[in-house]
């Protein structure tokens, strides 16, 4: 409730901000949201009826491919997938939550999350095309070691 | 270019679509044929629902209300002319303001390169706009919860900024 509270403020204090400045330029910012509402309302939606079937079906599973118990080997594969899978990491975070509510580690969760946001297989091509096909190797690579050391590290902390 | 662009749009609009026809019809049919498992789907998906309904709406007033604001002709004059730490700093927070999806990032990083900027600051800028968007930090903290954010928040910009340094030196030896 405490972060409800404070995203919503946050942004409409800002909101507040901008009409006050420009009535025009904010009415364009309200219509461009409410375009990418509708643009992803279908997925939004998509996942969480996933979340709801998968709670009901893997709960026991996410533990085990996500737990403590499937050691490097699943650690390394959930790494992997982060960096496959091309979802809006927008709607990758409340799916990486329920799996941290059923029992996935959190170095896990988190190898996951910054994979996935980190590396992308899907914007290679653009990133080769503009920045040449050293910096892409390079940097996908260190990434995908930094997201490995970072989970680990989080799993000590957290 | 934009055409291809407006294209792609098209396509992920359909592909959208027909996931959530697939999930509809999945959900449907899992309901009706197997009712035990109903309360649980129905009760998890509706407290994600109302978590999703109590944040969505601001992030993406906060994405929109960047990029009305914010201009990619801002981004690229202050990108990429600054001294060593300053360029660093400046480059996380314009990398990590909301000011459209990542395949955008790419041509300005290529331009910014033109322009003279280190690759330190490329890096940073890419990395920032990929994995520590402000919305991106504030659905996690949502979702994950205020310790993992700031733990993961505060890791992702030490490794990143290592990681600028590296390739500099990486690609300024070969040349």
């Amino acid at each position: 409730m405490k972060n409800i509270i404070f995203i919503n403020g946050l942004v409409l204090i800002l909101l507040i901000f901008s009409l006050i400045k420009d009535r025009q330029k904010t009415k364009k910012s309200l219509l461009i949201a409410l375009k990418s509402l509708g643009k992803m309302a279908p997925t939004i939606i998509s996942i969480i009826l996933l979340i709801g079937i998968m709670y009901a079906f893997f709960i026991d599973k996410i533990a085990i491919l996500f737990g403590q118990e499937s050691g490097i080997l699943g650690f390394i594969s959930i790494a992997l997938l982060g960096s496959i899978v091309h979802m809006p990491a927008l709607l990758a975070f409340p799916l990486a939550g329920s799996f941290l509510d059923k029992g996935a580690s959190i170095s896990s969760v988190a190898a996951f999350i910054t994979t996935l946001t980190m590396i992308g297989i899907v914007t290679l091509p653009l990133e080769i095309k503009t920045m040449g096909k050293k910096f892409a190797i390079y940097r996908n690579g260190i990434s995908f070691v930094i997201a490995l050391v970072i989970a680990v590290l989080m799993g000590v902390i957290l | 270019m934009k055409n291809t662009m407006m294209q792609k749009n098209k396509k992920n609009g359909k592909k959208s679509f027909i996931l959530l026809g697939l999930t509809l019809i999945t959900t449907i049919l899992i309901l009706m044929l197997m009712p035990e498992k109903s309360p649980e789907i129905i009760e998890t998906s509706l407290s994600y629902f109302k978590q999703m309904a109590l944040i969505f709406p601001a992030i993406l007033i906060l994405m929109g209300l960047f990029t009305v604001w914010v201009s990619k002709e801002f981004v690229m004059t202050h990108l990429g002319e600054n001294s060593a730490l300053k360029g660093i700093v400046v480059a996380f927070f314009l990398g990590a303001i909301p000011t459209g999806p990542i395949f955008v990032a790419f041509p300005m990083a290529q331009a910014l390169r033109k322009k003279g900027a280190s690759y330190t600051n490329i890096v940073i800028f890419l990395s920032a706009w990929a994995c520590i968007k402000i919305p991106q930090e504030l659905i996690e903290l949502q979702f994950l919860g205020a310790k993992f954010m700031l733990a993961r928040l505060g890791m992702t910009i030490v490794f990143i900024t290592i990681m600028g340094v590296v390739i500099n030196k990486l690609l300024k030896n070969e040349k």
